[in-house]
């Protein structure tokens, strides 16, 4: 076989994978008809892929569908957030910041527990209670915050109390008065009062 | 057969798991045969081909409609086949001198040790010896040599499974077949 062109084996292939052309089959018969290595050559080959072919068939372990339906990850709910999430990147910031905002006015709810109350002229502070006295006139806002306010007094303005009383007997207010005891109304209350700031500072801008 | 597949694959992608017991018991045959033949080891071929459905399963949003489904499934499958032959072989020590041999490396004591002696080769059982012979074969000749002649795939689709020029398919398939005559005609 040694004086055989080596195409010949490279057509033997051809043919055993049946794509060989008419003119390299013609070429294989007539070389194989006077080529006893070559004959033995080919018969080896197919004796080789039938020995391969005649495997039988490899049994699947015995529960194998069940094993494999246990092992899935448990519902599809968590990739099919995912992919919600990865569709809806704009929704996800904007829930994002709507979270740490919320968060930040209310960790500034528990920091402003401490009484406090805006410095005007003519008020009086005893212990957490102030006092509009008698007679006296203040002029501008009030707001308390964690205390309450007695007005005996007249108020020139609005008054805001937050998480106390507004008590009053002959009081002479002008504004509006305003108490603010839940979180929830504290936040509205934070948000207008923000919107409002905001709203004078355009205004001041221009 | 195909329409059927589709439909399950459809069901499970809306969220009903259960469908997906049809698809594999309809190719858990064919998946767990690739992997026995390739890793020649039934505990390592169970493995590997559970994991090749599960693979299949969390990538299934992934698998074009369009295109057969045991093609992607058998690519999925021979690809943890190959990596899991690579993680067994320790080939970064394989070039270091063996201690006490003389020159010798531990190719050389692969390619010594790789073959049983012949008479209990020839004691063996038919398809015992089938599976011995198609083991004896290089990882990359014993894929083709399994798609082509245990699962009867066309080389074409033989490319596609394994991501491969059809020329270097047949090459393979080539010198898988004169692979094994060689070990057949030495006996």
């Amino acid at each position: 076989m040694s004086t055989c062109p080596e195409h010949i084996v490279q057509y033997m292939h051809e043919y055993l994978d049946g794509d060989i052309s008419r003119e390299h089959e013609q070429e294989l018969r007539a070389h194989m008809r006077n080529c006893k290595d070559c004959q033995k050559h080919m018969q080896e080959l197919t004796s080789t892929i039938a020995f391969v072919k005649s495997a039988a068939v490899i049994e699947v372990p015995p529960n194998f569908v069940e094993q494999v339906m246990q092992r899935l990850p448990k519902r599809k709910m968590r990739s099919g957030v995912q992919r919600w999430l990865r569709r809806h990147p704009f929704l996800v910031a904007a829930a994002m910041f709507c979270i740490f905002m919320s968060a930040s006015l209310f960790s500034g709810y528990k920091n402003d527990q401490e009484f406090s109350v805006t410095k005007q002229p003519n008020l009086q502070v005893e212990g957490q209670t102030v006092i509009v006295p008698e007679g006296k006139t203040v002029k501008g806002d009030i707001v308390v915050k964690n205390g309450d306010i007695v007005v005996k007094g007249a108020v020139d303005g609005n008054i805001t109390v937050i998480n106390g009383k507004y008590m009053a007997s002959t009081a002479n207010v002008t504004g509006q008065i305003e108490e603010v005891d839940e979180v929830f109304e504290w936040l509205w209350y934070k948000i207008k009062s923000n919107a409002k700031s905001a709203w004078s500072f355009i205004d001041k801008n221009e | 057969m195909d329409a059927l597949v589709n439909k399950r694959i459809k069901q499970v992608l809306k969220g009903d798991q259960h469908a997906y017991s049809d698809i594999v018991s309809l190719y858990q045959q064919k998946v767990y045969q690739v992997c026995f033949r390739m890793l020649n080891n039934q505990h390592e071929a169970e493995d590997i081909a559970q994991e090749a459905f599960i693979r299949a399963y969390t990538n299934l949003h992934t698998f074009d409609l369009e295109r057969k489904f045991s093609t992607w499934l058998f690519r999925i499958a021979t690809n943890l086949c190959i990596d899991r032959i690579r993680k067994k072989k320790p080939d970064y020590y394989l070039d270091a001198e063996v201690t006490g041999t003389d020159g010798l490396d531990l190719y050389s004591q692969i390619s010594s040790n790789d073959r049983l002696p012949e008479e209990e080769v020839e004691r063996m059982e038919l398809q015992e010896r089938i599976q011995y012979e198609i083991s004896c074969l290089p990882d990359k000749y014993r894929m083709v040599i399994i798609l082509k002649y245990i699962e009867e795939l066309p080389l074409q689709e033989i490319s596609d499974v394994l991501d491969m020029p059809l020329g270097t398919v047949k090459t393979r398939i080539h010198r898988g077949r004169e692979a094994l005559r060689k070990q057949l005609s030495n006996l």
